[in-house]
């Protein structure tokens, strides 16, 4: 075999590409955290990387995790060499095939980045709940529980299931495992090779679906034979642990790494034995050795074939000294004896302990604990407190760990001070934004050590929950041995803080310890930083005698022509205190790392990287701590607002310092639910630049409130009254529309909710006259105008809202009046979603019952901490859930189903107390128009008088009507998704749902990718676009859902683009609002998928527009009767060509760069259908219909 | 009798003085093609910006970075596959493909940015095969605190630095907003320069009225406007040894016999061709042959320079005094009427 290769790549790569080098036919789907696999998979297609036969494997991007389930058993049926990956809910929606593709013995492997089942929450993050909801499909379930694990695991399960026929689950911990950086031997061909049997491969081509050897699979059978042939199976089961081992023991061969399908590591007599699965095990290890150095009689079993469970193996594998062993499972199953592999590891022992220890008087103690769950710390330190609760007396005999549950009281105390971190491990926390490269300079370093010596180099990455102006942590280990350590890093020998105002709302140096380093990023040098910094940051170094450096990373990266991106600055400046390498190695590794990374991108973006690289070691200086703080300087409290609910002041308080790990179980909700508000509490302040009102040239348009993707600038008329006690900086005008007299107005920025985007200042089309680049709002430094807008601001926000009913919400301005409802969210600076989404929050969010499909939207809706689904001076607002990605327009059409319950209910027992309610109410109440405000406002007040008369009642019926009295006010009900969501994975069940004809209002937030994991293809994605799992460009025209909506005749459809003509956009809404039938909104969202200058993205939509890309149109089955024309063609005849338009998007230029002939075919084609689409909808336009019904 | 056409430019022998200058039609193969086909003696390639190329790679390098490792379940937003970075490779090919495809001259044209730029692309367009090299040099002083010395030494120094990093014969195209032509003409020159071309015609922003907008626009030349070549090149005929080459106005057989009478070498065309097509070529050749015959020129060598300032008859309305020259004639004619 040919000698080692060292990579240093991540768990899903190293599984990917064994997946890659051994099969034919790669279905997938993106799901987080499986998604990169998908994506080097096609990628690597895409480049025409060969399998070890000799083809490039065929990989297709599925409508679902069932679909791709589907297509993967027709693959292997027709006896191609086929497998996927996924994880999560995309597991479960596998399930039924499993089933299949398992009973007809056809041998596959799918890889698994295991991820928390969504319960009362959603969680991306890792735990093994999936892959135990699947162990009744008959699968073999293979457990890899680190990077080199999941490259060598990938292989051995492919070989397995050749030989066995059974098929296997390949899963490893997401972000764990999937997400770790680790150096690892690469496989080479020879051995995978040597591993991948061609007469076993022939078998199964021989046993496919072939015309020439025609058979019968997939039959229906009856009483008399099903059961038996279910059973005829089970020599393959019983063949399964053999097969695995001796794969293992032929893999040992080859290479040299030994697995055992339960290998024990620890005292050979231990009478405390840990049994785990997954990534866990490397804590878990490293707790055993740490006690046995101590003494003590403790050892680890690591399970790596779960199924089919070899209970003869496990107990072989213990030591015949076992008296007590504590089984940690990272899932929960909420009303089982205990969770599954503890129930295995008490089944096998009950069944097979006195087989392999005649002499045994008894079997040994067990307990069962759960830990981990949605990648919840796992550190040595708990797994040494479930060793200890087996010494205890009387040892719980179901606990959890990690956690601290008050109120069932089941969990361990672990010791904090508990460490087996070794001296000669390097430990680096690197803090950062994710704008700021921090991350990818972690993740380059790693490489950097794991690729260029003989160390050894681990990197992992947390993410907090915000897109825009997100906080990154990077734990790096560098060590002389292999790193299994599975936890992040608890004591650092180095700290890096990358942006200075971190340290007034972070603990940055709780994790520094004793004699670390700490690295600051500062615009202040060495002799002024230390009156700068914070009481308590000042307080830790003094404590902890830190070695402190700065370095003006700003300056060097602007210098370098590098903006923000102070990535190589502060690589370069650790290299150089850390002392890993020779100075002028590390710079030599640095520049070469870089030139691998951005060397494809171009010599102007190497050069750059290169300067900074060069100017950052003259920037660097030590600071000299003085002995004791000095500062006035405090961090700031979490809360920006006081005088919350007590929930909010203990729960959500805790979330955003950071401190969520402390809360106790009785902190949280039993259910999932939260309040809502809460976003405008934190206050993130990450704006450079905010805008700044010229109210003199001021149009009073609304255009830039309409557009603010975050709520953060609002326009409020107001009377003269409300001025009593306006700050002096408080700038006002009169209203200019006639609508309002005596009224006046103001404009005005959140200045610490501003992402600082512009696309306010880019669509004013107010400018002066004196200078034309002046316009009515300005970019200006956010720290020359913080306080005095902070004023501004509070005051503003103090301003009651306008009563709704004095306009009709019917153009920009009257509707940019009205208060958002939708506010602060974490999306992107400059996200073509949420203007959408405030708007409807405007027009009907006091009245608003939302089913959000899982996606953007629902993760800068609805992901802790916070939520910027608000409250108006009533208390009403949104009602929100998410219930899955793939079932959304059926939750949606649930809640209207329930509205409308409740509503027939009410009036039924409205009409029932019509003697005490009084006929003219009852009539009113079950009769009143709500078309508009004003009707709506007057059906609430009759709502009032009702409950006051049923406070006086003693009727039960009047008990039964008080709780649901409000159903009489009109309810919006809404779905609101992506276009993964509408055209791929929940199409089936929307198509349903426009059927039923009830009033759901179904919007699509198009961005003609599936954004939330990072831009994969999707059926709405144009045709030549390249994104991923479309690396090429995707070569199939968009689906037309509009039309699709259309052809049933009595659907509300609209296609909008709030950038190009928002009066249409605010016209769709409101009439697909008011229809009382089902409404589809296909919304036109720009997205950094894209490839575009975000801060120009909503003026950029007038060019999808105007080129025909995306015409805009209305199609209202009111007025498809008496030869009306429902279909309103709003666009006007397109004026561009495509090339214009696609060229200004990376998206499509990047394909002309790569592929000029490529994308000269596409764009034709891409033209042609917008030609074919503009002369369709003419048609349309002139079609009179008669919908009946 | 035959006349022989050829002529010599940088060096380089060509077949008549008819050469496609830097334009949108010898961006493309296939025209590329077609020009030769037609008779075309030699080609400029559109020239390779650098300031564009670092733009584009750095504009796709902040796109790639652009919300990149900030969250979790989407670290990145693009397939990193293609080769997107392709900047200067491309121009590489480009050259490449001309050589092969075309069987005349192929002179690639250059615009730097930086002074390493310079040098660094002028070495990579000599090494993928380009006969000669054009410096599409130009700079828009905006400070008035920068003279015209300072302005003057940039390109001097500049055309200094590529001569001694390439052994290709070089042309240096400047725009005609020079206090002293001939001085800044004979030190591009003296710097290593084997051919001028006059004049480049630069990008003048317009305003959008409605936009309130610079707008980029480049207007097609005029026939009028190859007076501005014709009078320096019969200027500096006599006072330089490197080639000249005329552009802007030329757009038919008449332009060509005028520059070269002036003292051009070659006459570079690219309104002409984009107007009329390749096609045109073949037909000013035959046009341009028939003229020399009919007017008893055995060569186009024997034309060139025949009216320079030293050999024309009538020098002084190459000066200033011509403006006041022509308008008397002008005038008189008027009034004549």
């Amino acid at each position: 075999m040919s000698e080692p290769r060292f990579i240093t790549i991540d768990g899903n790569e190293a599984a990917a590409y064994i997946a890659h080098r051994t099969n034919e036919v790669i279905a997938i789907y993106p799901i987080t955290p499986a998604s990169p696999m998908g994506e080097l998979c096609d990628t690597w297609s895409a480049q025409g990387r060969q399998n070890i036969y000799g083809t490039v494997p065929e990989v297709i991007e599925m409508q679902s995790e069932a679909g791709a389930a589907g297509a993967v058993h027709g693959a292997l049926q027709a006896g191609a060499l086929s497998c996927t990956f996924t994880a999560s809910q995309g597991l479960l929606l596998m399930i039924p095939t499993m089933f299949k593709i398992a009973g007809e013995l056809t041998p596959t492997v799918f890889h698994i980045a295991a991820r928390t089942v969504a319960t009362h929450a959603l969680s991306i993050f890792g735990d093994q709940s999936d892959v135990m909801a699947v162990r009744s499909t008959g699968w073999v379930m293979l457990a890899a529980n680190s990077v080199q694990e999941a490259h060598d695991c990938a292989l051995i399960a492919q070989s397995a299931t050749l030989e066995s026929r059974v098929p296997f689950l390949h899963f490893f911990d997401g972000f764990r495992t999937s997400h770790e950086v680790n150096k690892i031997e690469q496989l080479s061909d020879d051995v995978i090779g040597a591993m991948i049997d061609q007469d076993l491969i022939k078998a199964h081509r021989d046993r496919a679906m072939d015309p020439d050897r025609p058979v019968l699979r997939g039959s229906a059978q009856n009483p008399d034979v099903f059961f038996q042939a279910r059973e005829a199976s089970n020599p393959f089961y019983l063949a399964v642990p053999g097969i695995v081992q001796r794969t293992m023991d032929r893999f040992a061969e080859v290479t040299g790494r030994a697995y055992r399908l339960f290998e024990y590591v620890g005292a050979a007599d231990a009478d405390r034995v840990l049994v785990i699965m997954g990534s866990g095990a490397g804590a878990a290890e490293e707790a055993v050795n740490s006690l046995r150095g101590r003494g003590e009689k403790v050892g680890l079993l690591k399970v790596r074939l779960y199924r089919p469970f070899d209970t003869a193996a496990f107990v072989a594998a213990l030591p015949a000294t076992t008296r007590r062993i504590a089984v940690l499972d990272r899932t929960k199953e909420p009303g089982a004896i205990g969770e599954p592999l503890y129930q295995d590891v008490v089944t096998a022992l009950y069944e097979k302990w006195h087989v392999a220890n005649a002499d045994a008087t008894t079997i040994p103690q067990v307990i069962g604990g759960r830990y981990g769950l949605s990648s919840k710390e796992f550190t040595p330190a708990m797994a040494a407190s479930a060793l200890a609760e087996l010494s205890s007396d009387e040892p719980l005999r179901h606990f959890t760990v990690g956690i601290r549950d008050d109120v069932t009281h089941l969990s361990l105390a672990w010791d904090p001070d508990f460490s087996t971190e070794r001296d000669d491990v390097t430990r680096a926390v690197f803090y950062g934004l994710g704008s700021d490269g921090t991350v990818g300079a972690s993740k380059n370093s790693v490489k950097i050590i794991g690729e260029n010596t003989s160390m050894y180099a681990q990197g992992y990455f947390v993410y907090d929950s915000k897109k825009a102006g997100s906080v990154t942590v990077s734990h790096v280990r560098f060590s002389p041995r292999l790193i299994s350590s599975s936890y992040l890093i608890e004591s650092a020998n180095f700290v890096a803080c990358h942006q200075f105002n971190f340290l007034e709302r972070m603990d940055i140096l709780q994790v520094a310890g004793q004699g670390a380093v700490f690295l600051l990023n500062s615009p202040y040098g060495p002799d002024e930083v230390w009156d700068k910094l914070p009481r308590e940051v000042q307080e830790a170094i003094v404590e902890k005698q830190l070695r402190f450096y700065v370095v003006d990373g700003f300056r060097v990266a602007a210098e370098a022509g590098m903006s923000n991106r102070i990535n190589t600055v502060m690589q370069t400046c650790f290299f150089a205190l850390a002392n890993l390498l020779p100075r002028d190695e590390a710079i030599a590794a640095i520049k070469n790392a870089i030139k691998k990374t951005y060397g494809p991108r171009g010599e102007a973006v190497l050069s750059r990287n290169f300067a900074a690289v060069d100017g950052a070691l003259a920037a660097l200086h030590e600071v000299h701590v003085p002995r004791s703080a000095t500062s006035e300087l405090h961090r700031r409290p979490p809360l920006a607002v006081t005088n919350q609910s007590d929930f909010v002041e203990r729960v959500t308080a805790a979330l955003l310092a950071g401190r969520g790990d402390l809360l106790p179980v009785s902190a949280l909700p039993v259910d999932g639910t939260f309040p809502t508000a809460t976003a405008r509490l934190e206050k993130r302040s990450i704006a450079h630049e905010i805008p700044i009102w010229d109210a003199d040239i001021c149009i009073q348009c609304g255009l830039c409130a309409l557009v603010c993707p975050h709520a953060a600038i609002r326009m409020k008329p107001f009377t003269k009254q409300d001025l009593n006690g306006a700050p002096d900086s408080f700038v006002h005008r009169p209203w200019t529309g006639k609508d309002l007299s005596d009224y006046l107005m103001t404009i005005q920025v959140a200045p610490d909710d501003c992402t600082g985007c512009g696309v306010c200042v880019d669509v004013c089309p107010a400018k002066s006259k004196e200078v034309a680049r002046h316009k009515a709002i300005n970019m200006l430094p956010k720290d020359d105008h913080l306080e005095r807008e902070r004023v501004n601001w509070d005051y503003f926000s103090a301003i009651p809202e306008i009563d709704r009913s004095l306009l009709e919400h019917d153009t920009v301005k009257s509707t940019q009046m009205l208060q958002p409802l939708f506010e602060f969210s974490g999306a992107c600076a400059g996200c073509g979603e949420t203007p959408y989404l405030k708007l409807m929050s405007q027009l009907f969010g006091d009245r608003a019952i939302i089913g959000n499909a899982t996606g953007c939207s629902s993760i800068y809706g609805g992901n802790l901490p916070t939520t910027p689904w608000a409250t108006n001076a009533e208390g009403r607002g949104p009602t929100w859930n998410n219930s899955l990605f793939e079932d959304n327009a059926e939750f949606g059409l649930g809640l209207r189903l329930a509205v409308d319950a409740k509503r027939d209910y009410a009036e039924y027992l409205v009409k029932q107390l019509s003697d005490v309610v009084g006929d003219t109410l009852v009539h009113e109440l079950c009769e009143a128009p709500q078309t508009n405000e004003r009707e709506i406002a007057a059906q609430r007040q009759r709502v009032e008088m009702l409950r006051h008369q049923l406070a006086t009642c003693e009727s039960p019926l009047a008990r039964a009507l008080a709780p649901i009295a409000e159903a009489f006010v009109r309810r919006s009900v809404w779905s609101i998704g992506g276009d993964g969501w509408a055209y791929d994975i929940g199409f089936g069940g929307l198509d349903h749902v426009l059927t039923t004809g009830r009033d759901v209002n179904i919007l699509v937030l198009d961005t003609g990718v599936y954004s939330n994991t990072g831009g994969q293809a999707s059926k709405s994605t144009p045709r030549g676009a390249v994104a991923k799992f479309a690396s090429g460009g995707k070569q199939a025209r968009r689906k037309d859902l509009g039309m699709l909506a259309v052809s049933y005749g009595n659907v509300y459809v609209a296609q909008v683009a709030i950038g190009a003509n928002p009066a249409q956009t605010i016209r769709a809404f409101v009439e697909a609002e008011s229809y009382p039938g089902p409404s589809l909104i296909l919304a036109y969202s720009h997205c950094v998928a894209h490839g575009i200058n975000m801060t120009t993205s909503f003026t950029h939509q007038k060019d999808a527009v105007q080129s025909g890309f995306w015409p805009v149109y209305r199609y209202d089955p009111r007025e498809a009767h008496s030869d009306g024309h429902p279909f309103h063609l709003d666009s006007h005849a397109p004026r561009k060509t495509f090339r214009e338009f696609a060229m200004e998007e990376a998206r499509f230029a990047m394909l002309a760069r790569s592929s000029p002939a490529e994308a000269e075919r596409l764009f034709e084609l891409a033209q042609k259908d917008i030609d074919d689409q503009w002369h369709y909808y003419e048609q349309m336009a002139g079609v009179v219909r008669e919908i009946s019904g | 009798m035959s006349v022989d056409l050829s002529t010599t430019y940088l060096g380089l022998k060509l077949r008549n003085p008819l050469v496609a200058s830097a334009g949108p039609l010898t961006g493309n193969l296939d025209m590329l093609r077609q020009l030769d086909d037609n008779g075309i003696a030699a080609v400029v390639l559109p020239s390779l910006f650098e300031e564009q190329i670092e733009h584009d790679e750095l504009q796709l390098d902040r796109l790639f970075e652009f919300q990149a490792d900030s969250f979790a379940e989407s670290l990145s937003y693009f397939p990193d596959t293609a080769d997107f970075g392709k900047g200067s490779r491309e121009y590489v090919e480009l050259v490449e493909d001309a050589k092969r495809r075309v069987s005349v001259p192929v002179i690639a044209s250059l615009n730097g940015q930086s002074p390493g730029g310079w040098t660094r692309y002028a070495r990579m367009l000599q090494d993928a095969g380009a006969d000669a090299l054009e410096l599409n040099v130009y700079f828009v002083p905006t400070d008035c605190g920068m003279d015209c010395t300072e302005v003057e030494r940039r390109y001097v120094d500049l055309v200094a630095e590529v001569r001694k990093s390439v052994s290709i014969p070089l042309a240096v195209k400047i725009g005609s907003q020079f206090s002293s032509i001939p001085n800044i003409a004979y030190r591009l020159m003296s710097a290593g320069a084997d051919g001028l071309v006059l004049f480049n015609r630069f990008l003048e922003p317009d305003i959008d009225l409605e936009s309130l907008q610079f707008t980029p626009d480049l207007v097609l030349s005029q026939r009028h406007e190859v007076r501005l070549p014709l009078r320096w090149i019969a200027i500096l005929r006599d006072q330089l040894r490197c080639s000249l080459a005329a552009t802007s106005g030329i757009h038919d057989m008449s332009n060509v016999i005028r520059v070269l009478l002036a003292g051009a070498d070659v006459a570079m065309m690219t309104t002409g061709l984009l107007k009329r097509g390749p096609a045109v070529v073949a037909q000013i050749v035959d046009e341009l042959a028939a003229w020399l015959a009919e007017h008893d020129y055995a060569s186009v060598e024997q034309l060139k320079g025949s009216m320079s300032r030293a050999n024309c008859p009538n020098p002084s309305m190459l000066e200033r005094a011509n403006y006041m020259k022509a308008l008397a004639t002008y005038t008189s004619e008027y009034w004549a009427t």
